[in-house]
């Protein structure tokens, strides 16, 4: 099952992808994660592993992740190593007037679940869903806040 | 033979051995003695052997979407405080047990631990040999649930898995719903010898909403008694509720529709017994304070609770 959404950002690509891709800031805006903590030897980069857990229901699920893309600062996509299959993908594209535009893709699953699975599936999905776009509106608030506040303190400093 | 094929089959599945038991307390020659003997032996015989190896972390993981359709779903379960279980190695995980014989505080952090921590990480539960011989129930060995018994549980521990325990067993698990917010082990002190002896950790588990799955009434124990279940069947109880679809349930032997309770459970800190109660605690003492400790906990979530079933 894949959900994804998007947003637009009014900050530069830059400035989204080191928020969206530091482990450290990730469980400031990410809506349900309860877990992001570096799990190998690289913080960030192609390779870098992380412990993760999403709240769905009456479960935390996730488990081990890897970064497997790592286009900067455009592409950043995983996928598990270990508990249940997800893959995940942030795309960010340039837009005009120092704009980005932001989208998360989540796909998950059960390989071998059957018919059950299929139903789980579907009945997370509003739950993920959600999460995805609490997730981006999250985001899009954090970075344009810094934004303001650091002109505010680019202006302060000036006066 | 049926005598020495009891002695064995207890053995290996590490529990008393029953056939000495029954001799020392029946008249060597009553007919009702050698029925209930042999019907021991039979109900013996049927129990699986006990095989830790018998856990298929391919299966549970499969079988998790349904655990989590139920668990989310039916029961709306919530379980907090994982992170309190240490990350690795062995440790004691010690429950208060509800809801009859469907149990679903079992499923539900069943699913918790195994999305939690990965069906990678040895999980064991232990269980009533007679809910592990029910024919529709043997794939609970693939869960990892053995035979409750001292030695199954050492072997579980001296392989670093975390290991579930109920101590309360069929006593507590059968309470009636008027005591459904108590915690009661029937002063069973075996996992607190059992962690100290291994030295491991307990982390007590408390969960509620499960004796609310139906209208427990009654535990049964003199009917047990009468009907000489405990020497037959290592059962004390023979529970009476009214249950979903049976009305009268005399037994809960073939299980029951659970009513839809919500089900909370909370992990509580790791107890380092040794660090917490010194070098040579007493047995009694660390009893008296899992089980308040625990009690304590199921207040305050009875207290949030405004409605019965629904929570």
């Amino acid at each position: 099952m894949r959900v994804n959404g998007d947003i637009e950002v009014a900050a530069p690509i830059d400035l989204v992808w080191s928020i969206v891709t530091d482990p450290e800031r990730v469980l400031n805006f990410m809506s349900g994660v309860t877990r992001w903590e570096v799990a190998g030897t690289e913080p960030t980069g192609l390779g870098a592993r992380y412990q993760t857990l999403l709240r769905v229901g009456a479960a935390e699920v996730g488990g081990l992740i890897e970064i497997v893309e790592w286009l900067e600062p455009s592409e950043c996509a995983w996928t598990s190593v270990t508990g249940v299959d997800q893959r995940g993908r942030w795309r960010l594209r340039e837009r005009p007037h120092n704009r980005t535009k932001v989208e998360l893709r989540l796909a998950y699953g059960v390989a071998g679940a059957g018919l059950i699975g299929w139903v789980a599936e579907r009945v997370a999905a509003p739950t993920v869903s959600g999460h995805v776009r609490r997730t981006l509106r999250q985001l899009k608030r954090m970075v344009e806040h810094e934004q303001l506040r650091e002109r505010a303190a680019a202006r302060r400093s000036v006066g | 033979m049926a005598q020495a094929d009891v002695a064995d089959t207890s053995k290996r599945n590490g529990h008393i051995r029953f056939s000495e038991d029954v001799q020392e307390e029946e008249p060597r020659f009553s007919l009702l003695s050698r029925l209930v003997r042999e019907l021991g032996a039979q109900a013996q015989r049927a129990i699986p052997r006990a095989d830790l190896d018998e856990r298929d972390p391919d299966f549970i993981r499969e079988r998790l979407p349904l655990m989590w359709l139920i668990a989310s779903i039916w029961y709306r379960g919530e379980v907090r405080g994982l992170g309190n279980i240490p990350d690795s190695g062995p440790v004691l995980l010690v429950g208060n047990h509800s809801g009859g014989n469907m149990t679903p505080d079992t499923i539900i952090f069943t699913l918790a631990f195994s999305t939690y921590f990965g069906v990678e990480r040895h999980f064991y539960q232990l269980a009533h040999n007679l809910v592990l011989s029910m024919p529709t129930l043997g794939s609970l060995r693939k869960f990892g649930t053995v035979a409750a018994s001292p030695k199954n549980s050492e072997k579980a521990l001296e392989s670093g898995a975390a290991l579930l325990v109920y101590p309360g067993g069929d006593y507590e698990v059968h309470r009636p719903i008027w005591q459904r917010n108590r915690v009661d082990f029937g002063n069973r002190k075996g996992f607190i010898r059992l962690a100290l002896e291994q030295n491991v950790p307990i982390v007590p588990v408390v969960s509620i909403g499960g004796q609310e799955t139906a209208l427990f009434l009654s535990r049964g124990e003199r009917l047990a008694r009468l009907l000489a279940l405990d020497r037959m069947f290592r059962l004390k109880v023979l529970p009476i509720s009214l249950a979903v679809p049976w009305g009268l349930n005399i037994g809960d032997m073939l299980g029951h529709l659970p009513l839809p309770a919500k089900i909370t459970i909370e992990t509580l800190p790791a107890i380092d017994l040794r660090a917490e109660f010194g070098p040579d605690p007493d047995v009694d003492e660390i009893y008296d304070h899992i089980q308040r400790l625990m009690q304590d906990t199921l207040d305050a979530l009875a207290a949030e609770r405004r409605f019965p079933v629904l929570g």
